[in-house]
């Protein structure tokens, strides 16, 4: 077994992991790469997760070794923000070409790190690895170790290639290489009780440094930040840190539970979204903090902290009350943001139209769930007619999705707002979700929305694009509606596993045909949750919400005798 | 003449290239009802995703293959025919357009083989069209990946060879190169028809990711020439290219079709425009529409209140052979002076550039021929804007991607109009650029003064000084 593919298993082996934890042993084997459909989607590859969680280093050189499209297509498209060095927006590529990969790119690599380190004299290099280098053979550990000694400068090697997963598990290999090569081979210049790590933390917009101030406050000081504004020296004595926060439930967990194993920091998976969420956050920091050490006092400078910006947060977020009432958001993400954002919006009166959680977890739907009651109308794979519709229902009165889904919410002439990526405001902390709110109050009130209604002076009554639109999906569901077994085939046509491709029906057969009674056989029959496990919840609502009722089997026969 | 070089080094800092791949799919998003597939791994298509949209800010149709790294070693049969048989299901495409990429071509994926294959095995899809290009990411440029992409549209879906007395002559081809903007389409479109021409643009940004609302929300692109076009651009009395990477894509179409074609390196400027209009009006038969008289005197005036501005000016500029040509070419006609000129791939117009030197490579060869030689005056795509704020000079943003800035896609270039608006747009640059940073005060001329005294002697200055 190579080295990568030891440590890709090694990080699916992760305990911490929610969604490993629901898995069999043979599916843990197969990992969490879910098999993606040719032809379905594109997200992003595990050499994209990894460079996500890894560039907002400002002072490293962040060198991708592979041909033009890893780096070329794709440089200086993240929002990260830096208060020192600009490094890290300088791009670094080997742009192999075709004798490259006859002869393989090694040299090319080893002359590379020269040229950088001979150019700008980084603290650290970071080696990225893509798919053609990985195909051909280049060794970049050998290569990077030999650039390290000869340079005698850290060359650290990134082995994330973009096939062997998605972004997810780019995420937890930029995270090994880590720990592999980088915390605990500097030793901070002093220490204090107060020193915490912040882990996958990527300062999008600034937006730690809505927290920081708060921080620095109470005198709690980030010794490391991984990576957001992040230096090389800081992440590289991360491991004399008092204890840890994980900001986004999946992206790094992996290092803070072996920076617990390997020094004794222990870490909390907290978020700085939501005004709740941001003083459990600085609650638990204090908590952690106190029990490695630290004062006592320090709770109760947190919890006056904690009381004067709540108040002053709440008091902003009032104002806005009224104009919120009975609006309807449409939330549209996945991961942490799903469940901590919902929690922020609701404290502000929203009303949640519905979210999507195709990229969370199951432990991140719970949560939402949780929050929701049950209530929580999940939208797994909305066509963009039908979220245009939902739109126009006016069940949802503004969308906050990622940048990718805005043209559907802008075509249909509704508000909309981006919460991911490529947003340009920052939404963290007290001072964050203010700034959301007055967002989403900017948004939702512009008048321009009543301007691009009007219709054009060509338009008869009932026939703008929208209208049409509209007419016909009524007319479908109508022609459905009537015909009970185009009825019944649109209803048990609802997708349910979105990695597996299995539909409600195939399920509910499955169910009738084997007398099925678990998530598990479920799976074993129809493949259904056999991708991320994010559909387990839904099989088990069919379970409870369903009244079919499978044959009995011979053993069920035999227990109910 | 220019000489061209390529850049001696081993690490590229701040690419101004980007992959064949995604400037072949660009072109076949320029095909109506298409979805271009990417066969490789899923992340080159999904960075390809983010540059478009951040640039066109539209939806944009693009699928992957999807490969794994156990599909790349067994090959990618199963992954092509799953993505073909899945796209078909789920968006009921008029066409797909197949581009490989670095992953599949390293392998040696015989698509054309697998495309046969598919056929047999799914006889429902015997005539579907499908067109596929070589594209590795290993090798040349996205212009390349454009050229190559619409020669091979040509050649698999032109109906040939026509009978030339079936010829109508009020029909033309266009064939634009990469470089024109959908809002450049738009007004090639208007132009050619008011000599009551009737064009056919293959491949069709303009109708496809011009910004306008679509009836309803398709996956594949909307807008676009349609198959049943291409098939009957045999037709046609002319074809008409638009920069020198559209030859290859003309000569198939002549060899197919037997139609004659005109090729036109640059539609940026007065020279040019001249050219083309009178190639119109010689093939229409009919004399310019006033409008264009008129449009031409506005160029004409806009050339001389944007030559204070422009002339000596000393101009950075990096681009696409044929942006580079065409734009570096009417900046140098009005007085400009090209003094760094950097490209991301070999073409025969680039020795014609009025400077001394074009070099294949990227952006910090263009940052540090622009220092060294005192430029003031930057133009490239929005990745120069680093660079821009690190030497401190105007910066005007040509080319894909423009993501920091809005109209990418209006942005335009041909026509006498395109060279009035870009005039426009770069003298208020450097308008607005010499209002905020170099005021007039009452110190201002002490420097220079210091200067011609250097060189007869430092005392005068230091005497005038105090
Ligand atoms: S999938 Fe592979 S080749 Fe494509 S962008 Fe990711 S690392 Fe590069």
């Amino acid at each position: 077994m190579t080295s990568l593919s030891a440590t890709i298993k090694d990080v699916f082996n992760e305990p911490s992991c929610a969604k490993n934890a629901t898995k069999s042993e043979a599916e843990k084997k197969k990992g969490c790469t879910k098999q993606l459909q040719p032809g379905g989607a594109a997200g992003g590859c595990a050499f994209d997760g990894a460079k996500i969680a890894l560039q907002p280093f400002t002072d490293v050189a962040h060198l991708v070794h592979g041909p033009i499209a890893c780096e070329g297509n794709s440089w200086d498209n993240r929002g990260a923000a830096s208060s020192g060095s600009s490094l890290w927006r300088t791009s670094f590529t080997t742009d192999i070409n075709e004798t490259d990969v006859i002869f393989g790119g090694e040299k090319r690599l080893f002359k590379a790190c020269k040229e950088i380190i001979e150019k700008y004299d980084p603290p650290a290099i970071f080696v990225y690895q893509t798919c053609v280098p990985a195909m051909i053979g280049d060794d970049i550990v050998a290569v990077c170790k030999a650039a390290s000694a000869k340079f005698n400068k850290p060359v650290i090697p990134v082995n994330a290639p973009g096939f062997v997963g998605p972004k997810n598990l780019g995420n937890k290999l930029a995270g090994e290489a880590l720990l592999d090569h980088v915390i605990g081979t500097v030793e901070p210049e002093y220490t204090t009780p107060y020193d915490i790590n912040i882990i996958g933390e990527f300062n999008l917009s600034g937006e730690l440094w809505q927290v920081k101030p708060l921080l620095d406050e109470l005198g709690i000081r980030i010794l490391s930040c991984i990576s957001g504004d992040g230096r090389y020296n800081e992440v590289a004595s991360a491991h004399r840190a008092r204890a840890s926060m994980m900001v986004c439930s999946k992206a790094m967990i992996n290092v803070a539970r072996k920076m617990e194993e390997r020094y004794g920091i222990p870490f909390f998976e907290g978020s700085f979204y939501g005004i709740e969420d941001s003083s459990d956050s600085l609650r638990e920091i204090a908590r952690l903090l106190i029990l490695r050490g630290a004062p006592e006092e320090l709770m109760e400078r947190v919890e006056n902290v904690i009381a004067r910006e709540e108040a002053r947060a709440w008091a902003a977020i009032a104002a806005y009350k009224p104009r919120f009432k009975g609006k309807k958001v449409l939330l549209i993400t996945g991961g942490v943001k799903s469940w901590s954002v919902v929690a922020a919006l609701q404290e502000a009166g929203l009303e949640l139209a519905g979210t999507s959680v195709k990229k969370s977890t199951r432990e991140d739907k719970e949560r939402i769930k949780e929050l929701m009651g049950q209530d929580a109308h999940m939208i797994e794979d909305m066509t963009p007619r039908e979220m245009y519709k939902m739109l126009k229902d006016a069940r949802a009165d503004i969308m906050l999705s990622g940048g990718r889904s805005q043209f559907v919410a802008l075509k249909a002439t509704m508000p909309w707002l981006d919460i991911n990526q490529e947003r340009h405001h920052a939404y963290m902390g007290y001072v964050g979700m203010v700034k959301l709110m007055a967002e989403i109050d900017r948004t939702l009130y512009n008048p321009v929305w009543e301007q691009v209604r009007q219709p054009a002076p060509w338009d008869r009554p009932g026939d703008s694009w929208q209208d049409r639109a509209l007419a016909e999906i009524a007319e479908e569901e109508a022609e459905i509606a009537a015909d009970p077994v185009r009825a019944e085939a649109a209803r048990r046509a609802e997708k349910i596993c979105l990695c597996k491709n299995v539909d409600l029906g195939a399920i509910e057969d499955a169910i009738r045909e084997f007398g099925l009674t678990t998530v598990e056989g479920v799976k074993e029959k129809t493949n259904a949750a056999a991708g991320c496990g994010a559909c387990a919840i839904k099989i088990e609502e069919i379970f409870e919400a369903s009244d079919i009722v499978g044959l009995p089997t011979d053993a069920q026969t035999i227990a109910a005798e | 003449m220019a000489k061209v070089v390529t850049a001696k080094k081993a690490c590229v800092v701040n690419p101004l290239k980007m992959s064949q791949p995604i400037g072949g799919a660009l072109a076949f998003m320029g095909l109506r009802g298409c979805m271009p597939l990417l066969h490789g791994s899923q992340g080159c298509t999904s960075f390809a995703l983010v540059l478009f949209v951040r640039h066109f800010k539209e939806a944009i149709p693009l699928q992957t293959t999807a490969m794994s790294e156990v599909a790349t070693v067994l090959g990618g049969y199963e992954n092509v025919e799953q993505a073909v048989l899945n796209i078909i299901k789920r968006t009921k495409p008029e066409i797909i357009g197949i581009c490989s990429t670095g992953v599949t071509e390293t392998k040696g994926d015989d698509v054309d083989g697998y495309i046969r294959l598919i056929r047999q095995n799914h006889p429902e899809l015997a005539d579907f069209p499908m067109v596929y290009v070589s594209t590795p990411d290993f090798k040349d440029a996205f212009q390349d990946g454009w050229e190559k992409a619409v020669t091979r549209m040509v050649e698999e879906l032109v109906k040939g060879p026509v009978n030339p007395a079936r010829r109508d002559p009020t029909l033309v081809n266009v064939l634009p190169g990469s470089h024109l903007t959908p809002g450049d389409i738009e007004e090639l479109r208007t132009i050619i028809e008011d000599f009551g021409l009737e064009p056919t643009f293959l491949p069709d940004l303009g109708g496809s990711l011009d910004g306008h609302i679509p009836v309803d929300f398709t996956p594949t692109t909307i807008g676009g020439v349609g198959v049943n076009e291409v098939a009957a651009m045999g037709h046609a009395g002319w074809t008409i290219a638009i920069g020198e990477q559209m030859r290859a894509a003309a000569v198939a179409l002549e060899n197919k079709a037997g139609v004659p074609f005109r090729l036109f390196e640059r539609l940026c400027g007065l020279g040019p425009n001249d050219a083309f209009i009178a190639f119109l009006s010689e093939i229409s038969g009919r004399p310019a529409p006033l409008k264009y008289r008129r449009q031409r005197g506005q160029l004409i005036d806009a050339m001389l209140d944007g030559h204070f501005h422009l002339g000596g000016r000393k101009l950075a500029i990096g681009a696409e052979p044929d942006l580079l040509y065409d734009v570096g070419s009417f900046l140098h006609e009005m007085g400009a002076h090209i003094e760094a000129a950097v490209t991301t791939t070999h073409s025969p117009v680039l020795e014609n550039l009025a400077t001394e030197e074009v070099l294949i490579g990227d952006l910090e060869d263009l940052e540090t021929q622009a220092r060294g030689k005192g430029c003031d005056l930057l133009v490239t795509h929005s990745h120069g804007r680093q660079a821009a704020e690190r030497l401190k000079i105007p910066f005007h943003r040509l080319g894909i991607p423009m993501f920091d800035r809005l109209g990418a896609g209006h942005k335009l270039s041909v026509g006498y109009r395109g060279g009035r608006e870009l005039i426009f747009a770069v003298a208020n640059l450097l308008i607005a650029h010499r209002e905020d940073n170099h005021q007039v005060a009452p110190d201002s001329f002490y420097d220079s003064r210091r200067e011609w005294a250097n060189d007869s002697g430092a005392a005068i200055a230091t005497v005038q000084r105090h």
